[in-house]
């Protein structure tokens, strides 16, 4: 009698891990993931979800987050090319185990379309921010004019005190400003939530384009 | 073409898909649907709870695989109907309620009998709707249907304004609903049959996990089949009781917290499991850390959310139970070759757990009636033919215990909510579901009184629903947690003086009958079998019987507790057994 295929099994980690879905799994998946060494510490992760337009659909995805004891760091939505759907890019924190089930159970709900988590990839985010910065000195109206060139930030309201800003950028970038910008005093900010892309090079990369033909 | 009013949309909508039964209440938004739903052929069941009700379409499902359809009003008839909803849900039970709700242009103003039932329910239901117009009436419930009884089934809210009810459209009933975001994966995947069947084929000791879903997808004959040919012992979860015969040679039993020491052990020792439809819930698997670690683990199930929920598997098949073990079956050939030298071992190690520690208790003729015994002696009575439905609680484990069932749908309890109030009205469901057959409600003297309320249904409707009410005058479950692991101190589990269940019984209109000694208790079982119409047995059993084996919590399957710790019981015996004394 021929052995078994595999044996003994692996201690089998409780927790599981990046697109479970895949027929082409390995039959020794745990040693896989041990391989990877992924770690279950918390990290950032920015989904990509893409819902049916209508009532009651952000509800749905945000209250099955909360419900989980989860906060959400950063959320935006919008219409797509198509009006029927939205985007939703949602900023959250947690660990691998947590993380993947939330994206299962989100691609549970009925009226959710696609679900990416575009930190397994390549992307490219952007945030909008606005900024009331303290400007009463002319050395300081103009080494805030000049962050302003080298962030590509624009001025779209001044007064004799203040300057306020809007930039545009990535979260580190954003970050950067903002420290940079601390140092005169910052009266009052705004930011709306991060929105992402995959870029294009990245290869077989899941676009949030609608499918064809639905 | 002529227009229908959005009642008269809704009660041709339920003809369409096939609805007999409606169970419910009336209130003042929804008093337009029954007015058409008086003169139409399908039967309105008035319960006296919305919970009740949901519950009784939920019974009504799941003895009959057909969706359990409620109507109820706006408010409080609506939030009544949040325990059932969520605990369809989680059992994967096809259940609708149709929900009354106050016209549109009231909706956020605090009106009379007003409530936010849709945001309420989103997370106890698969999905739910608030119709915006009567237009959209008849497509919103034919997608509410397919989602209901689709892919992994549960329960969906629809809420219907009064003026869209009251409003008028032109009735045409959708042929075939198509949803973007909504395709359940039902065929297996060719690639993961194969490597399955490889393991099965080359598994020294497998054993098959069978959940609910071989019950709700209809894979019992496929089950049976793929089990004999390569002589796979089966254990089915307290969901999965009935989905493969419980008196077949190769049935394990239940496994879990109060399962059978042989299911238990061999689920631990396997070096294949086979999970078909159960999704390893932690009263199955106990410690997970160390559950069946010599284990390589096949994971069929059609929601992809329970694969590697809980723990990572080897082989998942994301499928319809029934298409992915009839392509296993197709695979694996008609005489396949395994080893059967090991096989045949397997099996005598899993007759050798049976033999060292079988169900078992010690009744003493004259000594205070056993649980047990009580359902062995329902069991005889009924030649194991009765359809069980439960509450929850001690008598639910000595039912899963005691009464194996051969056939799906046989069994009927609450497992992942674990509702204490659902077997009454369950029991309604199953007996308006099959009028011919005998219906058994086992139940606790705390369980029974959550929604005793509905022996008035019973009464009214004339069902011969049999009750059979295990007395033993605490809450027993808690009170065996606190005995065992609190040091037995009974906080608020003591229940007494409970009420005279058979002059209860009376009141309603039912016959009552009360025995506290096996023979007292053969006897009035006969006496209610043979009446035909309903009946309340009051069982006064001993106060102090533990449900065994056990895991306690934190630990592996195969530490169970298989009697109480000698030590403090001599002491505790005597005041911890507070059994009703008075007649």
């Amino acid at each position: 009698m021929r052995r078994p295929a595999r044996r003994p099994a692996p201690p089998r980690p409780i927790l599981p891990y990046p697109d479970p879905f895949s027929p082409e799994l390995p039959m020794t998946l745990n040693g896989r993931l041990a391989a990877n060494g992924q770690s279950d510490r918390p990290r950032r992760h920015t989904l990509a979800i893409q819902v049916d337009n209508r009532p009651g659909v952000l509800a749905r995805v945000t209250t099955l987050i909360s419900g989980r004891g989860f906060n959400i760091d950063s959320l935006s939505v919008a219409e797509t090319m198509e009006p029927e759907i939205s985007l939703i890019t949602l900023i959250i924190t947690g660990s691998p185990r947590i993380i993947s089930q939330i994206i299962k159970q989100l691609r549970k709900l009925i009226n959710v379309i696609k679900v990416i988590d575009l930190s397994e990839m390549d992307y490219v985010e952007r945030q909008l921010i606005m900024v009331r910065v303290r400007a009463e000195e002319e050395a300081a109206r103009a080494e805030i004019m000049r962050l302003c060139e080298i962030f590509r930030a624009k001025v779209i309201d001044v007064s004799l005190k203040t300057f306020t800003l809007e930039i545009t950028g990535g979260s580190d970038k954003i970050a950067a400003a903002l420290a940079l910008l601390a140092g005169f005093g910052i009266e009052e900010q705004v930011s709306t939530g991060l929105t992402a892309m995959t870029r294009s090079s990245q290869k077989q990369a899941p676009r949030l384009k609608a499918p064809e033909g639905a | 073409m002529s227009k229908l009013t959005g009642a008269q949309i809704l009660i041709e909508c339920w003809k369409k898909e096939g609805v007999e039964v409606v169970f419910g209440y009336p209130g003042a938004a929804t008093v337009e649907i029954h007015h058409y739903l008086h003169e139409s052929p399908i039967r309105f069941i008035l319960c006296r709870h919305e919970q009740a009700a949901v519950h009784a379409a939920d019974g009504y499902a799941r003895s009959t695989g057909r969706p359990g359809v409620v109507l109820v009003t706006s408010g409080p008839g609506a939030t009544n109907t949040v325990t059932g909803l969520a605990g369809a849900n989680m059992d994967s039970v096809p259940v609708l309620v149709f929900s009354g709700q106050v016209a549109r242009m009231l909706i956020g103003n605090d009106a009379f009998q007003e409530v936010d039932i849709v945001g309420m329910t989103r997370p106890a239901t698969k999905h739910n709707y608030l119709v915006l117009s009567t237009g959209e009436l008849a497509s919103t419930v034919k997608e509410a249907f397919y989602v209901a009884v689709s892919g992994r089934p549960g329960s969906i809210l629809v809420d219907l304004p009064k003026d869209v009810i009251g409003g008028e459209a032109e009735f045409s009933y959708p042929k075939k609903i198509q949803l973007r975001a909504y395709r359940p994966h039902l065929t297996p995947h060719p690639r993961q049959v194969m490597k399955a069947a490889g393991l099965l084929r080359s598994a020294k000791r497998p054993a098959v996990l069978a959940g609910g879903g071989v019950i709700s997808s209809g894979a019992t004959e496929e089950l049976v089949r793929l089990a004999e040919a390569l002589e796979i012992p089966v254990a089915t979860t307290l969901m999965g009781l009935g989905g493969f015969p419980g008196t077949h040679r190769l049935c394990l039993g239940m496994p879990g917290m109060h399962g059978l020491y042989r299911a238990n052990m061999a689920l631990q020792n396997a070096d294949l499991i086979v999970a078909v439809g159960a999704r390893f819930d932690d009263r199955v698997t106990g410690a997970l850390e160390r559950f069946a670690k010599g284990a390589a683990i096949v994971h069929i199930d059609v929601d992809t959310t329970s694969i590697h929920k809980i723990l990572a598997v080897d082989i998942p098949l994301v499928a319809d139970a029934r298409q992915a073990l009839a392509a296993l079956a197709a695979e694996i050939g008609a005489v396949p070759a395994f080893d059967r030298d090991s096989r045949l071992a397997w099996l005598e190690r899993i007759d050798a757990w049976s033999r060292e520690s079988p169900l078992a208790y010690s009744q003493h003729p004259e000594g205070p009636l056993l649980p047990q015994r009580v359902i062995e002696a329902l069991y005889r009575q009924t030649s194991g033919k009765a359809v069980i439905c439960t509450e929850v609680g001690q008598h639910q484990m000595w039912a899963a215990q005691y009464y194996p069932c051969d056939r799906p749908r046989q069994f009927i309890s609450s497992g992942g909510l674990g509702v204490m109030g659902f077997g009454l009205p369950a029991a309604i469901g199953a007996q308006v579901a099959r009028p011919g057959s005998t219906v058994v409600d086992v139940a606790g003297d705390g369980s029974i009184l959550m929604n005793i309320q509905e022996l008035a249904t019973v009464a009214q409707e004339s069902l011969p629903v049999k009750v059979a009410i295990l007395n033993n005058g605490s809450l027993g479950m808690v009170s065996q947690w606190q005995d065992l692991f609190y040091g037995g101190r009974r906080a608020a589990t003591v229940l007494g003086p409970s009420p005279d269940f058979v002059r209860l019984a009376e009141a309603f209109g039912i016959r009552g009958f009360c025995a506290s000694t096996p023979h007292e208790a053969d006897a009035i079982i006969k006496e209610a079998l043979s009446h035909p119409g309903p009946a309340v047995m009051d069982f006064r059993v001993s106060g102090s019987e533990l449900v065994f084996p056990m895991v306690p919590a934190g630990k592996a399957l195969d530490e169970m507790l298989l009697a109480a710790p000698e030590a403090p019981e001599p002491s505790e015996a005597p005041e911890a057994s507070p059994a009703p004394e008075e007649g």
